[in-house]
């Protein structure tokens, strides 16, 4: 793993690496008070790929979504987004430049389906025209109707908010995309074509996507890479292919084997 | 802040139009009302732009909204003047008080020539049973009920000395309103209260003064109390008044005052015309006083809502900060409001003025505006908030797009409780002679007369339903379509 330098010498190899590494997390832990949510971790997430964080309830996939976009700072350690330091003097612009998108969608309930989406390319005052076509591109990309888009949060089915939701991380382009269980609290029969429909989508943008699971099965689907966490560190890194076949502690061999699939019983 | 400062100013050069003429002001009794409408009419007689300011509150409020030149001049008594203004032990000689008076930039006019001093009464026929017949006699009886004014029960020449001077040991003592405690005699709630030796009611209610047979209370003189500033003109004019009120005749005025609930009409009895009728507009009296409740009520809610969001905004953050914001606007509440006004008036920039009526009103407005507004802030959910932050917005840009609009309804929930409580209090304006809806409440009350008090009761408890109905219209303006559809 190399490391950034600032040398006029490794410029080429600074400039591979910061195309390769979209986030890259060096040190960096988290402790609220005494307890530790994340201790010292590094972590590099690569461009273009889909990178799935998976744990129990607690391990501290979640709080690295959060630290990537400057919902929490860090306590030691630096976070680097496509090769810009994340501090207070530039996290606007950074998360400008990721698309978030949590369980309940966290949708505003006082704007339509629409407003929610425009609301901060209105903010940013982007042409109006230019809005419009990537609202509609939206649409079609998420399949969601635009008869719908003039309804509120409340007229919506979960489906249907969790693709407001993630239009409107979509809506400025982001370089990356943070998902923090986007089908948690969807039905089975929804959430198994939304995971299908979002597969497609992941296909179609080549993006650098971090989802943060706590299902196996669905970190499989997706994952070009999944990192297993179990209380505030990392365990394994890999496919599944990896996690199963060469798995690093009896942890990872227990968290697989706790995620039995319908047909194993 | 600005509109405060702007309003002060509006009320402050009214305040000083208003000052280049001659105010009375009076006392909450029927003697004093009659004795400022008496003043009144002969000022304007002497040819003086004069107004009544009526029934302002206690010796207190009076004796400093003279001093502070809210009122020109108001009717006192020789034995308060000693007793609560100058507060000397010695008796005093009349030229020895006007001395000590003018010191203090008042002037004091001649005796008008009745004593109207303290006295304890009881009904007849309780009296009789007991056998009671002088303030001595109490010294038997410690387990009677006392019900006296609160003002007596404080007073030097009050409650406490007397019980010293007599030796009376009585047990169950406690303040009540003056117009009510006739009420409570009546029925019996109480044995014996405090009364003005000239009050109608003695005879009217067939009660008995109990001699004071150790002349315990002082003499009571009625003078007029005046600015040194007034027009000389004007002194003349009053001093045209002394020694013509006996006590028999100014009972005879207090009894006519209140048999005809018309202090004006009782006052022009005194200057021999025919009683005025009482005014007939009966409409245009209930819209006036209407239309200053909904002044004060409506002054008094804008700067409660100009101050109160932005500290609750402040208060929805944890911190000490919140905590003193949040702890000083519940406890401001607590202040009863007849006490927030007595404390306010002595305070410059306010005195007996809309003011100050408007700045207690604010005052008590704050906490349901403050604390729905930091309560709605904080229980906007986690992912609501996460989310807002994470789109990039500017913390400035999250509270106006988002949180404030989401938070609307509880927000407007807390002025709508502000506006309601504030129609019910500004009813105590008129205790400083501010007017609104509490006029009629208060002169009625003063007059046991059920009948004005409902001319202010009811359109209060009206108004009260207007607000409630015109904040239900507000919320479809305010509140977002999508936070008023059903699930």
């Amino acid at each position: 793993m190399a490391r950034v330098g600032g040398t006029s010498g490794q410029f080429a190899l600074t400039f591979v690496d910061a195309l390769s590494k979209m986030i890259k997390l060096s040190s960096v832990s988290k402790t609220f008070g005494t307890i530790a949510a994340l201790h010292e971790t590094n972590l590099d997430v690569s461009a273009g790929k889909t990178t799935v964080l998976i744990g129990p309830s607690g391990c501290g996939k979640s709080t690295i979504l959060r630290l990537i976009i400057g919902l929490l700072e860090p306590t030691t350690g630096t976070i680097e987004i496509d090769g810009d330091r994340v501090s207070p003097a530039n996290i606007l612009r950074v998360r400008r430049r990721i698309g978030y998108v949590i369980q309940e969608g966290g949708l505003f309930a006082h704007l339509t389906a629409s407003q929610n989406v425009l609301l901060m390319a209105k903010h940013l005052k982007e042409p109006v025209e230019r809005m419009e076509t990537r609202l509609l591109e939206l649409c079609e990309l998420t399949h969601f109707p635009e008869s719908a888009l003039q309804r509120y949060p409340v007229e919506l089915s979960g489906g249907q908010r969790q693709r407001v939701s993630l239009m409107r991380a979509l809506m400025l382009k982001p370089s990356v995309l943070l998902l923090d269980e986007p089908f948690g609290a969807l039905d089975p029969m929804v959430r198994a074509r939304l995971q299908d429909e979002l597969k497609e989508i992941f296909k179609h943008l080549q993006q650098t996507i971090v989802m943060v699971t706590h299902d196996m099965a669905e970190a499989g689907f997706f994952a070009d890479c999944i990192v297993l966490l179990n209380e505030g560190r990392i365990v394994q890194s890999g496919t599944l292919n990896d996690l199963r076949t060469k798995p690093a502690t009896e942890f990872v061999r227990e968290f697989l084997r706790a995620q039995r699939a319908v047909e194993a019983i | 802040m600005k509109p405060i400062i702007l309003m002060v100013l509006i009320f402050a050069l009214s305040a000083g139009a208003q000052a280049q003429r001659i105010v009375v002001g009076s006392k909450r009794f029927t003697e004093s009302y009659v004795l400022g409408e008496i003043a009144k009419t002969t000022l304007q007689n002497a040819g003086f732009a004069a107004e009544v300011r009526p029934g302002m509150g206690g010796t207190i409020i009076l004796w400093q909204a003279l001093q502070g030149g809210e009122i020109t001049l108001y009717p006192e008594y020789t034995g308060t003047i000693a007793e609560e203004i100058l507060k000397t032990k010695p008796p005093l000689g009349t030229d020895q008080m006007s001395a000590l008076l003018r010191q203090r930039g008042v002037g004091m006019t001649g005796e008008l020539g009745f004593n109207n001093t303290y006295a304890l009464v009881m009904r007849r026929d309780r009296a009789a049973k007991l056998g009671l017949h002088k303030i001595s006699d109490l010294r038997d009886h410690p387990d009677l009920n006392v019900g006296v004014t609160h003002e007596f029960l404080d007073r030097q020449d009050g409650w406490a000395p007397l019980s010293t001077r007599y030796g009376l040991r009585m047990q169950n003592v406690r303040g009540i309103d003056h117009a009510l405690g006739y009420a409570a005699l009546a029925n019996g709630s109480i044995d014996l209260k405090d009364a003005y030796s000239t009050d109608a009611r003695i005879a009217e209610n067939d009660l008995v003064v109990l001699d004071d047979d150790l002349h315990f209370f002082p003499q009571y003189q009625a003078v007029f109390l005046y600015r040194l500033d007034m027009d000389s003109r004007a002194v003349t004019a009053l001093e045209k008044l002394v020694g013509t009120l006996d006590e028999p005749r100014m009972r005879l005025l207090n009894s006519e005052a209140e048999r005809t609930k018309d202090y004006a009409s009782a006052a022009a009895l005194y200057f021999g015309q025919k009683p005025v009728s009482r005014s007939d507009d009966f409409i245009g009296k209930i819209g006036g006083w209407t239309l200053r409740h909904l002044e004060l009520v409506g002054a008094s809610l804008f700067l409660g809502i100009i101050a109160g969001i932005p500290l609750g905004i402040r208060a929805s953050r944890p911190g000490p900060v919140s905590n003193f914001i949040l702890a000083t606007s519940g406890m401001i509440q607590t202040i009863p409001s007849l006490a927030l006004l007595a404390l306010l008036v002595p305070l410059p920039f306010f005195g007996i003025s809309p003011v100050t009526a408007i700045f207690a009103l604010f005052l008590y407005s704050l906490l349901p505006i403050v604390r729905n507004t930091a309560t709605g802030l904080q229980d906007i959910p986690t992912a609501v908030r996460d989310s807002a932050a994470a789109l990039g917005l500017e913390p400035r840009a999250q509270l106006w797009k988002v949180f404030l609009p989401l938070t609307s309804r509880t927000i407007l929930a807390g002025v709508k409780t502000s506006a309601i409580i504030n129609v019910g209090t500004a009813t105590l304006a008129a205790l400083i002679g501010v007017g609104g809806l509490g006029e009629p409440i208060i002169s009625g009350l003063n007059l046991n007369d059920y009948k004005t008090i409902l001319e202010g009761a009811i359109p209060a408890a009206l108004l009260a339903l207007l607000v409630q109905s015109f904040f239900d219209g507000l919320d479809r303006i305010f509140v977002p379509k999508g936070l008023r559809l059903k699930q």
